[in-house]
Formats: structure tokens, C-alpha cells, sequence
């Protein structure tokens, strides 16, 4: 195997530009692993240090540490790279803890399923 | 050997290769023949490098950004991004470049002097031809 060289790099789609960095990883599920690249291969698994879940409802955010993840390549949707500079959330977003953000997102998961619900009652009843 | 169909949503690939096999994209009878119908849309992409593109998610995310580079399993990378709906995804505020997975993509979203249509039938019709 040859490897490439630092201007190959720099023009080719592979996530070799992206090591060492810290990234955001989206996952198929909806969530969001932040973490610094360790490794990938070419289905894009990933290894990611010191990866934490933000864990975002409504105007609330929670880092929830995890570790050293392994992600399977088929659950990324996309990767990231945060821009040390700028910020990574909005000003206006309150960072609470891991108990109340579980809590909001349980709340939020009940108000969504409750409006699926009813929406189907009202499709069977046939109202426009 | 190996006979691979892979669905990429709007795009069907197939590689067929050795023995006796078919090949889904023809229906023919193949034998001991390799037909490579992969490359037209890579090549494509790799035209469009350096354009402004926007690149839809199957999550519904739309991303616009400049192309920087595509590869076979048609994965984008893109510089300078904006996210469409900025509000909507407070997570993607800092980010400026990413790498998407070719198989999440839904649609690509070209600039209309980006095409040169006639160029792509031709190509299109070749690769047809040439299967």
C-alpha cells in the first residue's frame, strides 16, 4: 500500500486531512458524537477520542462524555470539522445538566408521539 | 467471483465480472466480461469540483458549500459550508468544512451554468452504448 503523500491529501475525499481534529460526527439516529479523529478506513469507520454527545432540546444543550468510540461507517451521515475560532452553539443556548436534558428530550419525545397520534385519529376521520 | 449491485438512491451502479453472470443493468448474459458503468457520474463530479453546489441529505439537511472532492463511492467533500436552514441545525454553526457519506445523499443541487447538458447526454449515451 502507498501512502499519500501530505499534497495528495490535500485534494483527495479521504479523512485523512481530518486526524487529530476535533470533529462532529452526525450519525443516521440523529445524534451528534463530537470527538478528535484517531482513525477511519475506507467505509468510514471511525475512532474518536475523547468523543462526548451533544445532546441538544430547544434552546438546551448537554455534553454527555463517552470516551473512545468506534463508529461503523454505516451510521455516519456526515463529519465536521468545528472550527476552533467560531462557536460551536448559538449565545442564546443554556447548557444544563445530563439528568435535565434527559428529561427534556423524554418531554419532547411524548409531544411529538402525542401529535402523531392525533393526527391519525384525525386522518380516520377524514377531516381536511 | 463477485456480483455487486449497489443502489446509491437516484444512481444504479453495477460491476459484474467473471463466470456467468447477469448483469442487472442490461439484463444480459454476461460471460467472463466486465462492464464498469461506475465512473460516468464520478467523472462528472470531479468536472464540477471548485463549483458552489448544494447537497441535500436524506435527514433533510441541505448543505451548501464549494465542491472540494468526490470518490468512487461518491462521498463529497465540501469547503466553505453554510448549512440552508442555519436555525434549524444550531450543532453545524462552527462548522466550515465536512466530509458526507455517498450514501446518504439525496439530491445534488448544481448551479445552472454548471451544466453543460449536451455533454452529459453524450457521455450517457457512450457508456450505454458501450455496455
Amino acid at each position: 500500500m502507498s501512502w499519500a503523500g501530505p499534497d495528495e491529501i490535500l485534494l483527495s475525499t479521504s479523512l485523512a486531512g481530518f486526524l487529530d481534529k476535533k470533529l462532529i460526527v452526525l450519525l443516521r439516529d440523529g445524534r451528534k458524537l463530537l470527538g478528535t479523529l484517531c482513525s477511519f478506513d475506507q467505509f468510514a469507520n471511525v475512532v474518536l477520542q475523547g468523543a462526548c454527545e451533544r445532546v441538544i432540546v430547544g434552546e438546551q444543550y448537554c455534553d454527555v462524555p463517552l470516551g473512545l468510540y468506534v463508529i461503523r461507517g454505516e451510521n455516519v451521515v456526515l463529519i465536521g470539522e468545528l472550527d476552533r475560532e467560531k462557536d460551536e452553539l448559538p449565545a442564546h443556548m443554556t447548557c444544563v445538566s445530563e439528568a435535565d436534558i434527559r428529561k427534556a428530550e423524554k418531554a419532547e419525545k411524548e409531544a411529538r408521539d402525542l401529535k402523531g397520534t392525533m393526527r391519525k385519529r384525525m386522518e380516520f376521520l377524514d377531516f381536511d | 467471483m463477485v456480483i455487486l449491485l449497489l443502489f446509491v438512491d437516484r444512481f444504479s451502479i453495477s460491476l459484474a465480472g467473471a463466470s456467468l453472470c447477469c448483469c442487472y443493468y442490461c439484463g444480459a448474459v454476461v460471460y467472463q466480461r466486465f462492464c464498469f458503468r461506475v465512473q460516468l457520474f464520478f467523472s462528472y463530479f470531479k468536472e464540477l469540483v471548485g463549483k458552489e453546489v448544494t447537497v441535500e441529505l436524506k435527514n433533510d439537511l441541505a448543505i451548501r458549500g464549494t465542491l472540494h472532492s468526490v470518490d468512487q463511492y461518491l462521498n463529497i467533500k465540501l469547503e466553505n459550508t453554510r448549512v440552508v436552514d442555519q436555525d434549524k441545525y444550531p450543532h453545524m454553526l462552527s462548522v466550515r468544512n465536512c466530509f458526507i457519506r455517498g450514501s446518504v445523499v439525496r439530491y445534488v443541487l448544481l448551479p445552472q451554468d454548471g451544466v453543460d447538458i449536451d455533454i452529459l447526454h453524450d457521455a450517457t449515451r457512450r457508456e450505454a452504448r458501450g455496455g
